[in-house]
């Protein structure tokens, strides 16, 4: 039993098995009851909280609030990595289109592959011509960069504009870090990807 | 403060609190060392760039209670760059960082051939004139010979009979003569062996002179190889796309 609680704490990001082992025993030292609210709470979020079935985004109906709003232009898509990025570039204001979360960046030392995002996804909803330009808004770092590569090479075939936010975005950091007037200069001077 | 300075390759990085990173290296003089970049995810970090996977860099450490603390760094090469604008070399890149990551299995014990193999490695895969795959495989072979577990592919493993020689084996540590032959053990084909001799060797024109066609064979003896002398599978090893 103890065994099973260390090997599925041990499957979370960043937990390593002596941290999966400390946070195991911290659990077992624990009150009852804190443990129990700690429970409450992981339920809650997967019962309350849920992906957008389109875009991939955060929501709480089936679809998230951006897909849902008449007012988005549906001839753009932005592809990013996370949530949290979309919060970052709707701050700054300068896009009018809509999402594609991919759930991560590809990164095979840490098991991740292209399968393992929504890129199925994203290539199902450019099925139709709606869409006529995506943007690349990948994090700015190794990971990001190769993962905006792979999707190149996907997308370029279907014949519509691929862009990638402007250099200027310092390459290493998280999209989220950026502040509103780089990252809105960015999406302003972005590029074709061309080879 | 007390410092001390290295040359390094960026292996891995995770992400640690808000804006931090885990970084781990493998040195020229201290062998595997893990320390954090502060602030490295904000992206006005000044050195953030430069602690990317695949990044050759002079770097200043600072001793720290549990883990070492990221001072300094400089680039020595941008093998990031290139090898990220290539999806086949980013990924046949990666599986050679983490094999270097699991062949120098304690931190801060020196490995001074496995680093010079691995920036040499990079360097190449860097470079774009050699087939990504081709240098993934050779890397594969000499780490692993570094590592004590050379594999023979021309005389027997067992008997030291002179070769070339049909059946491989990879517990048996490379081909075997007839009279040592163990069962289940492959027979891939001459050419296959040939290309497998020279990528051990580093031997290029050797290597590059055998027929395309037997490399995929020669990649499925390496990975054998390899999985028998790990103990747990190399995960990025299946998203390399050859
Ligand atoms: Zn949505």
């Amino acid at each position: 039993m103890v065994q099973d609680l260390i090997d599925e704490l041990g499957r979370l990001p960043g937990v390593g098995p002596k941290s999966a082992q400390r946070i195991a025993f911290h659990l077992l030292s624990t009150d009852p009851t804190d443990v129990r609210r700690l429970a409450g709470v992981l339920m809650e979020v997967k019962d309350r909280v849920r992906f957008c079935v389109t875009c991939g985004n955060v929501a709480e109906e089936e679809q998230c609030r951006i897909c849902r709003d008449p007012r988005r232009d549906l001839t753009v898509l932005c592809v990013v990595e996370e949530s949290k990025d979309v919060i970052a570039i709707e701050r700054t204001r300068e896009f009018r289109g809509r999402y594609h979360v991919l759930g991560g960046a590809i990164s095979p030392i840490e098991g991740i592959g292209p399968d393992e995002l929504r890129i199925r996804e994203l290539m199902q909803r450019l099925a139709d011509d709606t869409v006529t330009e995506v943007i690349l808004a990948t994090d700015p770092n190794l990971e990001g960069e190769a993962t905006a590569t792979y999707l190149t090479r996907m997308l370029r075939p279907l014949g519509l504009r691929v862009t990638r936010l402007a250099s200027g975005l310092p390459v290493g950091g998280d999209l989220e870090y950026a502040d509103e007037v780089t990252l809105g200069r960015a999406f302003e001077g972005r590029r074709s990807v061309d080879d | 403060m007390n410092l001390y300075r290295d040359e390094a390759v960026v292996l891995r990085t995770q992400k640690l609190g808000e804006a931090d990173r885990i970084i781990t290296f493998l040195t020229r003089n201290t062998g595997r060392v893990r320390a954090v970049g502060k602030g490295v995810r904000r992206t006005k970090s000044k050195f953030g760039a430069r602690l990317e996977p695949f990044m050759h860099v002079d770097v200043q450490f600072a001793r720290g209670r549990t883990l070492d603390i990221v001072t300094q760094a400089e680039t020595l090469s941008p093998f990031g760059e290139a090898i990220s604008g290539d999806y086949a070399r980013y990924t046949a890149g990666t599986a050679m960082l983490e094999t270097a990551e699991r062949l120098v299995v304690e931190e801060l014990e020196p490995a001074l051939q496995q680093y010079l193999l691995l920036v040499g490695a990079l360097r190449v895969l860097a470079g774009g004139e050699r087939d990504g795959s081709l240098v993934l495989d050779s890397f594969l072979l000499r780490s692993l010979a570094v590592a004590g577990y050379a594999p023979t592919f021309g005389g027997c493993a067992r008997c030291g009979a002179p070769g070339p020689h049909r059946s491989f084996s990879a517990g048996a540590g490379g081909m075997l003569c007839g009279s040592c032959r163990v069962p289940g053990a492959a027979t891939p084909a001459a050419e296959t062996v040939v290309l497998l001799g020279a990528l051990l060797a580093g031997d290029w024109p050797t290597a590059e002179a055998v027929d395309p066609r037997f490399r995929k064979a020669a990649s499925g003896v390496v990975a054998a190889y390899l999985q028998w002398h790990l103990e747990r599978s190399l995960r990025s090893l299946v998203h390399v796309e050859r």
